[in-house]
């Protein structure tokens, strides 16, 4: 696996911070945490900016988080013609990171507040792509 | 008042759908709006911007064929980018290369030729100024990133869809009497509110559309710009800040962080406060970006931006007039022709030049121009003497 495989869409295969893909093929939603200052990193990242170390704990984003903001794209870039519309949304999690993603069709857009409790969930989009949205 | 460095001239293509030019002419046609009016050989041009953001058409490093173009070998030439504030951070590069001694009269021109991509096509082109192994693969877009902010907005501080609205119904109708505007019909209320929606809350009038075209700007140091013109206008401040790119790094989804950090520096720099600006343009790509704008550089307070429509004080006749020449929301957005637009127009203000929407005694102007959802942020105060 490598990011080739994340999204609906995608312009890079490579980083190494790969194992995040590997990750949410097992169904876990990851960030880092730098091991030797313990900062906090979502999206991963395998290089700490405040102390140059490279040693990372990988640490799981279960929530339940609260929805901060979201939007319904109606027209959307090249290789969304068959998806749109569709919800995006931005979560806070208790983990201490901020994310976004795509709200599931699952849930009435009508009931979509700011606030409401959302969680991250793995999801296959076909043999070959992966990728995770929010749901309730 | 500082009097360092100054835009010489300004000038401008018409901004349209589709120009039916090459990048070169496109640039040839601002340069010679601005150049012809102070009369100036392109020899005499110590060092040159070319500004735009990148994979709109297909020419690699246009830096030395726009300049050629313009006759401006072998004098330095750079391409600089900072997507949708590429031309003032062109005017920022400018003034440092004046301010330090290094050159005389440096000439920034900003462009972009939006119609070589279809809609779709540019939707993703710009949906890659996000963070393209993390953000982009979930579809995000220009107005959708946006729309996230104008939803935190309306959640946080009561902001209305009608209160978005009255912002494009001012910008069009001074977009109506700008002769270079793309869009220059008059909206109404009713019709801003019952538009397509783009992404909710963002409707069609609500966004800028994209076009074609060119700005050119004229900078020169105290001594040089007396021999061209007697009207200078002088730069008093400019600031730049930066907000990360990756939606889960910012700290806020209300304001732009990078606005109030270029704004104080500006301020700082000018010795001026919000209270001092008399006409201000600022980047309304979508209407909730004005509100923002008015918040971020201290016309309203936290919150309040949505009053300040509300009570029409930017209007050119208002307490703080803004985007009194249609905004980008009437004008266009040719990303890397809008900055130069904006000092052109504070320039024709700061020198009456303005007729129907002049504002009263104009002196000190501020241009507001971002990259990007918030990315990059260029605030720059203009004076006159």
């Amino acid at each position: 696996m490598d990011f080739g495989n994340f999204g609906v869409v995608n312009f890079t295969k490579e980083a190494k911070s790969v194992a995040f893909v590997d990750y949410l093929s097992e169904g876990k939603l990851m960030g880092t945490e730098c091991k030797k200052c313990g900062k906090k990193y979502f999206p991963p990242r395998m290089d700490c900016a405040k102390c140059f170390d490279s040693e990372v704990e990988w640490f799981e984003i279960k929530g339940p988080g609260k929805l901060v903001t979201y939007t319904t794209v109606n027209f959307g870039p090249s290789g969304f013609e068959e998806v749109q519309p569709y919800t995006l949304g931005i979560v806070d999690f208790p983990e201490g990171v901020r994310v976004l993603a795509k709200i599931s069709k699952k849930i009435d857009p009508t009931s979509i507040k700011a606030g409401m409790e959302l969680r991250p969930v793995p999801q296959q989009l076909s043999e070959e792509k992966l990728t995770y949205e929010f749901e309730n | 008042m500082k009097k360092e460095v100054a835009v010489i001239a300004a000038g401008q293509t018409p901004f349209i759908r589709s120009c039916g030019m090459s990048i070169r002419e496109l640039c040839f046609e601002a340069y010679k709006d601005a150049a012809k009016s102070i009369n100036i050989d392109p020899k005499d041009v110590d060092a040159s911007i070319i500004a735009s953001a990148p994979e709109y058409d297909k020419q690699r490093t246009p830096a030395a064929l726009v300049s050629e173009y313009l006759g401006f070998p072998p004098s330095p030439t750079f391409y600089l980018e900072t997507v949708c504030s590429s031309g003032t951070t062109g005017i920022r590069v400018g003034y440092a290369l004046i301010k330090s001694g290094l050159h005389d009269i440096v000439v920034m021109v900003g462009f972009q030729k939006m119609s070589e991509l279809d809609s779709r096509t540019a939707a993703q082109v710009m949906g890659r100024g996000d963070d393209t192994i993390f953000s982009s693969p979930f579809g995000t877009t220009m107005p959708g990133g946006h729309a996230l902010y104008a939803q935190a907005h309306m959640d946080a501080y009561g902001t209305t869809e009608e209160q978005l609205a009255k912002i494009r119904v001012k910008n069009s109708f001074y977009g109506s009497q700008n002769e270079l505007a793309n869009y220059k019909k008059r909206l109404d209320l009713e019709a801003c509110l019952n538009a397509d929606m783009v992404c909710t809350p963002l409707k069609k009038f609500d966004c800028c559309a994209n076009c074609d075209g060119a700005s050119a700007v004229i900078l020169a140091s105290a001594d040089v710009a007396k021999k061209y013109t007697d009207k200078p206008i002088w730069i008093q401040g400019v600031g730049m800040a930066t907000s990360e790119l990756n939606w889960s790094s910012r700290a806020s989804l209300t304001n732009f962080d990078s606005v109030r950090n270029a704004a104080k520096a500006a301020y700082e720099m000018a010795g001026v406060g919000p209270e001092d600006i008399n006409v201000a343009e600022v980047h309304d790509c979508f209407t909730v970006s004005e509100i923002l704008a008015y918040e971020d550089l201290g016309f309203a307070k936290t919150g309040e931006g949505g009053k300040l429509i509300d009570e029409e004080a930017t209007y050119h006749t208002g307490r703080i007039p803004v985007n009194v020449d249609g905004g980008l929301l009437s004008k266009g957005h040719p990303i890397g022709g809008t900055g130069g637009s904006q000092v052109r127009t504070i320039v024709k203000q700061l020198r009456g030049e303005c007729g129907e929407t002049q504002v009263e005694n104009a002196k000190i102007g501020l241009v507001h121009n971002v990259g990007g959802v918030g990315t990059y942020a260029n605030v720059i105060i203009f004076g006159r003497e």
